[in-house]
């Protein structure tokens, strides 16, 4: 029981340099503590949260925060949303096209189009993620390269496209194509992993609205993404905020661009239908 | 941060009142707290604002911002965000134009988000 | 290029009071971070912000990297007449952004 104790006490929490370890210490002990008392407890169930009961990260949020997401003169994802405007206009790749020359005016075109993603793709038959779907637009169209994943570039045209869905609730689709990803998804989703043993759903269904160390646990849909995180200083995705949470229970994350994370969105998004998309979120 | 503040102040004497600090007393991320710095002053040519100092006395640098306001100015008011290492007490000071000096505090607990990132 | 985003009325009343809030892109890197291998990330912020009214300062700001990134300051001043409204950052390693817009006052 000691020895265990100890190790969960050097997994969690990293210092970050500008965070003195004073007051943080104890939480870790407690948030270490909490979590060991979760591994050793029955193996997750999953139970859904229901669709009356289902809350946006926003509403778990301090008033300050959401006034910094609301007004568009404080939200530093407005940079993302200009950059992601300029690229949508400017001609790339060998064949010197512009998303425009296809797509037009992005405020009609993208409308709603990132409330149904991640979509199914027939050349690949397999779902594909909107920064994934951008990519194989700059590669196959405009004969460009592919960008990095969590690339400025990437990360803007990610923003400025979900932002014209801004306001528009998820839509999951039936698709029967997509079924076993979307299976895949939710299994990962109700999967125990990493050192502290824990699965998604049991934070994440069975514990919203309560404390994990001074945060609140919130419900997990990702309505916002790209967000900018404050923790994050910076604007990023929903791979990015998800390797971050199985690098705090002390998994492997999956890699950037791993098909797992894309199963796992299709999943997530489906959880969240019918709520509407924030892009561009802001979180704590 | 006594330091800074006798840099910015002198030996003039600090009083409380003229000036409000608001700031939410529990933030969800020490990386961008809002700050509002309010001085009550009628900005008159000859009864005004010259400057509002803001320190942040845990912090591994005490000095947070220094606002300057012109003679267009109508209101000593600053609105921004700053980053607070540890819960801690925020003092924001104003300097008169007839020489004296104002402030106000404001008691932050900071918290940490619960899934850290490991830097890049 | 970094950006910056400025909300100010583009009309006003004479003698009446305007809001302005301005919101620039930058890292704002404190100096105290270190990196896995422990090294020293150096410091890199906006230092300094002056708005200027027809040429005239209006406010101005001296940033310490207690600052949130993407700084947003927010201020007022006095619509007394019509013209241009100036916002200069500068900071470290020759960080310099200039974005002005008009006003008219009637």
């Amino acid at each position: 029981m000691e020895r265990r104790q100890r190790l969960f006490g050097y997994a969690v929490g990293n210092d970050h340099g500008h965070v003195s370890p004073g007051p943080g210490a104890p939480a870790r002990r407690v948030r270490a503590a909490v979590c060991f008392l979760l591994a050793v407890a029955q193996p997750a169930a999953g139970a859904e949260i229901p669709a009356e009961e289902r809350r946006s990260g926003y509403e778990f949020m301090s008033r300050e925060t959401r006034s910094m997401q609301d007004d568009e003169a404080t939200n530093p994802g407005v940079f993302w949303l200009l950059d992601g405007e300029a690229l949508w206009k400017r001609k790339t790749g060998a064949a010197a096209r512009a998303c425009a020359d296809c797509h037009g005016d992005a405020r009609s075109s993208m409308k709603g189009v990132a409330a149904r993603y991640p979509a199914w793709d027939e050349t690949r038959r397999r779902p594909l993620n909107l920064g994934e779907r951008i990519n194989a637009c700059r590669t196959g169209r405009q004969k460009a390269a592919a960008l990095e994943h969590e690339s400025r570039d990437l990360l803007a045209l990610e923003a400025y496209v979900a932002h014209q869905s801004r306001g528009m609730p998820i839509i999951a689709a039936p698709d029967k194509r997509m079924e076993p990803f979307l299976n895949a998804g939710r299994a990962a989703f109700m999967r125990r992993q990493g050192q502290l043993n824990l699965a998604c759903t049991q934070c994440h269904d069975e514990r919203w609205g309560k404390k994990l160390a001074g945060s609140t646990i919130p419900q997990a849909h990702p309505t916002g993404y790209p967000l900018y995180r404050l923790e994050w200083q910076s604007l990023g995705s929903l791979q990015r905020r998800l390797r971050n949470c199985m690098i705090g229970i002390r998994a492997e994350p999956y890699p950037y661009g791993a098909p797992e994370l894309v199963e796992l969105e299709l999943y997530l998004m489906w959880r969240a239908r019918g709520m509407r998309l924030e892009t561009p979120a802001v979180r704590p | 941060m006594h330091e800074a503040v006798r840099k910015v102040a002198g030996d003039a004497e600090i009083r409380r009142g003229l000036v409000k600090l608001q700031i939410a007393p529990l933030i969800d991320n020490g990386n961008a707290v809002p700050l509002t710095v309010t001085v009550d002053s009628p900005m008159t040519p000859d009864n005004r604002v010259r400057a509002i100092h803001v320190f942040a006395e845990k912090n591994p640098l005490p000095n947070v911002l220094s606002v300057y306001f012109g003679a267009r100015a109508a209101r000593a008011r600053v609105v921004t965000r700053i980053r607070l290492a540890d819960s801690q007490t925020v003092t924001a000071i104003a300097e008169l134009s007839d020489g004296s000096f104002w402030s106000d505090t404001g008691d932050v607990v900071v918290t940490l988000s619960a899934c850290l990132e490991d830097i890049v | 290029m970094a950006r910056a985003v400025i909300r100010l009325p583009s009309t006003a009343r004479r003698g009446e009071i305007i809001e302005i809030t301005t919101l620039v892109q930058h890292p704002m890197e404190t100096g105290f971070r270190r990196t896995q291998l422990g090294e020293a990330i150096p410091r890199n912020i906006v230092r300094s912000f002056v708005c200027a009214y027809n040429g005239e300062e209006v406010f101005r700001a001296t940033l310490h990297p207690a600052i949130a990134a993407n700084p947003l300051l927010a201020f007022s001043t006095v619509a007394t007449e019509s013209g241009t409204i100036t916002f200069t950052w500068s900071g470290d390693n020759g960080f310099s952004v200039t974005q002005s817009a008009t006003i008219t006052v009637t």
